[in-house]
């Protein structure tokens, strides 16, 4: 393989990793830029969006295109990137051995297991309800970690079953509201339904999503920013939906 | 004001830490940086939080300046510790946003909209609106006075 062949799969690769895994369109442009101009060809042009990424060498007459079809949240992945990225400007690796570490990022699997998944969504579900609310009735405290834990399992395992969008969020919403729905039935009074729900859902929504947005459309990616807005009403609406169809029994 | 700060303040102090080093455990950020990022979004929301009792204003105009200030605390504490860790600031800047960031809001104008109250999904909609658009402003102003004392410390040395 030629190198300009191979540098524009390296910086491709590095690109779509990193705006797969939750990194800002900005960012995802200011390293595949370091990583050509590294490679000494300074004046390649990377054009990025949400969906699909373009890096092309002027001098070679050469460019290639590459579609990022899902986006996801995995930081580890952006740091690995961004170490990686790093040392080949410093010279420890080659352009080779780059893009053999990138395909083994791309590859790993998260660090953290499951049931660790789990027990983070439950001290992320909790605390929030009592900072937000501060309801803290037993009831109150025990549902709520019960939702937001069976919730966030719900979500996670749709999510790797399917693959089917927006679905993970509704269902993982549905089982929230179901299990408020059962508390308030078996609880006398000191329950709090709308407190318990909002901290359960903390795990699940859109609201890193939307900051992001705003942030990708102040930074001038005009149709990145709306693309990502749209992505997370349409998450916000599964979730707003999940808990509405069992908010009807109350 | 510090008797809220010794009482309420400390409590929720302790919910955000819990909260950020929980959300950046389902980001899967890496181990080393967890208890870190806590810290960083505990100060963030501390800020919020005092900011809110303090100020005599309408709700829209507390929830405004209180996420501005909070995203700019964020902000700067991301960026240091970014630079202590030698990691992109992205792996403390976003699983600390979590007690701000407009998620709740978001899910609650759809459910308000379903069930059939029209004005209250109104009122959070402008909510999200606010909160989304003053932490971006927020980051905006942190990166510039890192970049700025980055700059004054290139200087010195």
């Amino acid at each position: 393989m030629t190198e300009p062949k191979l540098l524009m799969q390296t910086t491709l690769l590095a690109g779509a990793i990193l705006l797969e895994n939750g990194a800002e369109i900005a960012r995802v442009e200011d390293t595949m830029h370091r990583i050509a101009t590294n490679a000494g060809y300074p004046d390649a042009q990377v054009f990025v969006l949400l969906t699909g990424i373009t890096v092309s060498l002027p001098e070679t007459d050469a460019s290639q295109v590459r579609a990022i079809h899902q986006r996801g949240m995995d930081l580890e992945k952006v740091d690995q990137v961004n170490t990686l990225s790093r040392r080949f400007a410093s010279r420890e690796i080659t352009l080779t051995e780059f893009s053999a570490a990138l395909a083994r990022v791309n590859q790993a699997v998260p660090t953290f297991p499951f049931s660790w998944l789990v027990v983070a969504a439950l001290v992320v579900s909790v605390p929030l309800m009592v900072a937000f609310t501060g309801h803290a009735t037993p009831a109150d405290l025990l549902t709520c970690g019960l939702a937001g834990m069976a919730g966030f399992a719900a979500y996670y395992w749709v999510n790797r079953l399917g693959r089917i969008r927006f679905l993970s969020e509704f269902v993982g919403a549905f089982v929230i509201g179901l299990i408020t729905l059962i508390g308030f039935y078996l609880t006398q009074n000191n329950y709090h339904p709308d407190a318990i729900i909002i901290g359960a859902v903390m795990p699940l929504v859109p609201g890193v999503a939307i900051t992001n947005a705003v942030r990708d459309t102040m930074t001038g990616n005009l149709l990145s920013g709306p693309a990502r807005a749209i992505e997370a009403i349409l998450s916000a609406c599964a979730i707003g939906l999940g808990i509405a169809l069992t908010s009807i029994f109350y | 004001m510090w008797y809220w700060l010794v009482t309420t303040g400390l409590l929720q102090f302790i919910l955000a830490y819990l909260a950020t080093a929980g959300f950046g455990v389902l980001l899967n950020i890496p181990r080393r940086a967890v208890n870190l990022s806590g810290w960083v979004g505990a100060a963030g929301w501390v800020t919020y939080e005092a900011l809110y009792q303090v100020l005599p204003m309408t709700i829209d105009v507390k929830l405004a300046i209180g996420n501005l200030v909070a995203a700019i605390v964020i902000g700067v504490a991301s960026g240091l510790a970014a630079h202590y860790k030698q990691m992109p600031m992205i792996i403390f800047n976003i699983p600390s946003l979590v007690p701000l960031v407009p998620g709740g809001q978001s899910y609650r104008v759809v459910r308000n909209l379903v069930t059939g109250h029209p004005d209250i999904a109104n009122q959070y909609l402008a909510q999200v609106v606010i909160i989304a658009g003053v932490i971006a402003i927020g980051f905006l102003i942190a990166e510039f006075i890192n970049r700025l004392t980055w700059h004054l410390a290139q200087k010195q040395a």
